[in-house]
């Protein structure tokens, strides 16, 4: 049992290590701390899906890692330690703005899908420019090479006649066909970490299924890791080997999906699990976090703690010694 | 594209034909006619004309048809390149129109140019520096010079060019260079005159061309396909320009038709001051006047210009976003 430090060395089988990360919102009211003492693991190779509600903290969290923080926004504590494959790993935060590193991480080492697929895709440049550009960030090819490779990796995604479609702009293409578009952007430089930013929220239900199978697919024929983030806690039991809770800022709970969802510790955890339609009995009121939880039980923050099994949970000591952990 | 062109271009024709009566009905609007102050004159030195006489002299000039008529005969000379004759002048309008109009139109374009040169690096620098001290300071700036009139500023222009210069800056030529023929000493001399009107015109709109782009800049900046693009490993120059600044310029190309005419109204104040020869100062004249079929033809000409201007940014605006070309 111990506590988790921003000086640990990153294990060899983490892809990304995140530590103690804290970033602030200064606003006109004030400050807003939209992280406070973030850790948590990416397993390479797997899946870590991030859940929790809305203003948890689970896209700050993304794009602290890609370093996508703008003004007011800032990361004031922590580090991020990320291990691309065939280099030494690195301290994201600690990257100054013109090291080549930067460049790389965003869009060749790492990659993110966004939620809103009407919106992430620029109205002015055809489909095929801006999948190829990807391409032409990071690698010294000639407009054709891009052009073709993007080519290839749009069908992978499932885009058909692709002579056309390559030429089209994005308000030619349904919603589902630009998150299929926003994908094969993401991973045509086959990055080794994959961020999902809730890609499914924004499609109706048919096409949530498809895109999800996709990223599932894609994962297993590309072999890289995926840090998803979603509130749908039935994703993560289809898609993720791990899983991270947040809420108000804070992780509560990470382990494996079995250890999290199965028998989870932190009393938020267990209202989450507790709220899920589809476990609840039939007939009766749908428990809310709230009724199951009660407030006062997640508003005080404990540092995290690893247990034995690898779980790691935020519970104060004597909360850890009723479950017979020391 | 091209039937979009075509429907452009058809719409054009009522919109002229619509605006060629309200020209012709202003015109008629002020009391009297173009005979009424050369008789005044002739009364007030004694002369006294019968009033057949005066008959006589308004049907010379079909000053006793009715109106819809008049207008008839005017619309249709005027489409066959005709434009009358200018009794204030004694020349034919389409001689003051030729030597008038190829200048307003080099001021107010090469106006145009200096705004957007001006303006449009100024609106990215203070909204990627949005609150800097930079931002505060070009804001400041363009504000005074959205604040001065042009005319002052075209006196305050040719005070200093004579105090400091020592030369007249008034015109487009230097007195020597006036009647000659073109050459490239006439073209240089020309040119060395030309910025005067070109910055005192161009000025007034550079302040608001500025705010527009940098509240436009500002809207996009953050656009979730600017992240996209920013995720996607684009450099932060390439960055800017291809996404939201590409964006963000949009609305101008569709106000390029909307700047002509204030533009154009602009050079006739800033012209008079400077005594440049442009239809400007001509306008003026010839409304005060009366001469109806200079002032007429002038402003059918400018209508002209604008609905043309318009066209053109429309076209410009459908070639640079897509959005607009396929609807």
């Amino acid at each position: 049992m111990s506590e988790l430090k921003s000086q640990d060395a990153i294990e060899s089988d983490n892809i990304l290590q995140v530590r103690n990360l804290a970033v602030e919102f200064h606003t006109e009211t004030g400050r807003t701390k939209a992280l406070q003492g973030v850790s948590f693991d990416v397993p390479r190779g797997q899946v870590t899906a991030i859940i929790g509600e809305s203003g948890s903290g689970k896209s700050v969290t993304a794009s602290a890692i890609m370093r996508l923080i703008q003004p007011p926004g800032r990361v004031t504590a922590g580090s991020i330690d990320f291990a691309p494959s065939g280099s030494e790993p690195y301290d994201v935060l600690a990257l100054v703005d013109k090291d080549s590193r930067l460049e790389q991480l965003r869009g060749d080492h790492i990659s993110m899908v966004f939620q809103e697929p009407m919106t992430a895709l620029a109205p002015v440049y055809t489909v095929g420019n801006q999948v190829a550009e990807a391409i032409l960030c990071h690698r010294e090819v000639s407009k054709k090479v891009a052009w073709d490779e993007a080519a290839n990796m749009l069908q992978r995604v499932g885009i058909d006649d692709l002579q056309r479609r390559m030429q089209q702009y994005p308000f030619e293409f349904s919603g589902g066909m630009r998150q299929r578009v926003v994908i094969a952007m993401a991973l045509v430089c086959q990055p080794d970490l994959l961020i999902c930013d809730e890609p499914t929220t924004a499609l109706d239900v048919t096409i949530q299924a498809e895109i999800l199978t996709l990223i599932r697919q894609l994962k297993g024929e590309l072999n890289n890791s995926v840090l998803f983030i979603t509130h749908d806690i039935g994703v993560v039991a289809q898609l993720a080997d791990h899983v991270v809770v947040m809420q108000g800022g804070r992780v509560l709970e990470a382990g494996t999906v079995r250890q999290v969802l199965k028998q989870p510790m932190h009393p938020y955890s267990k209202g989450l699990m507790a709220a899920i339609p589809g476990l609840a009995p039939k007939g009766q009121r749908l428990a809310t976090v709230a009724s199951v939880v009660g407030a006062t039980d997640i508003t005080t923050a404990y540092p995290l703690t690893r247990l034995a099994d690898g779980r790691q949970i935020s519970l104060s000591p004597s909360q850890l010694k009723a479950f017979g952990h020391e | 594209m091209k039937t979009y062109i075509a429907k452009r271009l058809l719409g054009a024709i009522p919109t002229l034909i619509f605006i060629s009566m309200i020209v012709f009905v202003v015109i008629q609007l002020p009391p009297g006619d173009i005979v009424t102050s050369p008789l005044d004159r002739m009364q007030s030195q004694g002369v006294e004309l019968s009033s057949e006489a005066i008959q006589n002299l308004r049907a010379q000039y079909n000053l006793d048809q009715p109106l819809p008529l008049q207008y008839l005969s005017w619309i249709t000379n005027f489409v066959t390149g005709d434009m009358g004759y200018s009794y204030l002048f004694n020349r034919p309008v389409n001689e003051l129109v030729g030597e008038r109009i190829g200048y307003t139109l080099l001021i107010t374009l090469s106006a145009l140019l200096f705004t957007w040169a001006v303006a449009i690096p100024a609106g990215v620098y203070s909204a990627v520096r949005q609150y800097s001290l930079g931002d505060y300071a070009l804001t400041t700036v363009m504000l005074v010079g959205l604040a001065t009139p042009s005319f002052l500023l075209a006196l305050i222009v040719m005070y200093f060019g004579y105090e400091w210069f020592g030369i007249s800056i008034g015109g487009l030529f230097s007195p020597e260079y006036r009647d000659a023929p073109w050459s490239l000493a006439r073209a240089g001399d020309f040119l060395s005159h030309l910025w005067i009107p070109m910055v005192v015109v161009g000025l007034g709109g550079t302040a608001s061309t500025m705010r527009i782009l940098r509240a436009n800049l500002l809207d996009e900046l953050n656009k979730p396909y600017v992240i996209t693009a920013r995720a996607k490993g684009v450099k932060p120059l390439k960055l800017l320009v291809k996404y939201p600044l590409r964006i963000a310029i949009n609305p101008f190309i569709s106000t390029i038709g909307f700047l002509l005419p204030t533009l154009i109204s602009g050079e006739a104040i800033v012209s008079i001051v400077l005594n440049l020869p442009t239809t400007g100062p001509a306008l003026v004249q010839a409304l005060i006047n009366q001469d109806m079929y200079l002032a007429g033809s002038f402003l059918m000409l400018l209508t002209i210009l604008t609905i043309v201007g318009m066209l053109i940014s429309d076209l410009l605006l459908a070639w640079a976003d897509p959005r607009i070309r396929y609807e």
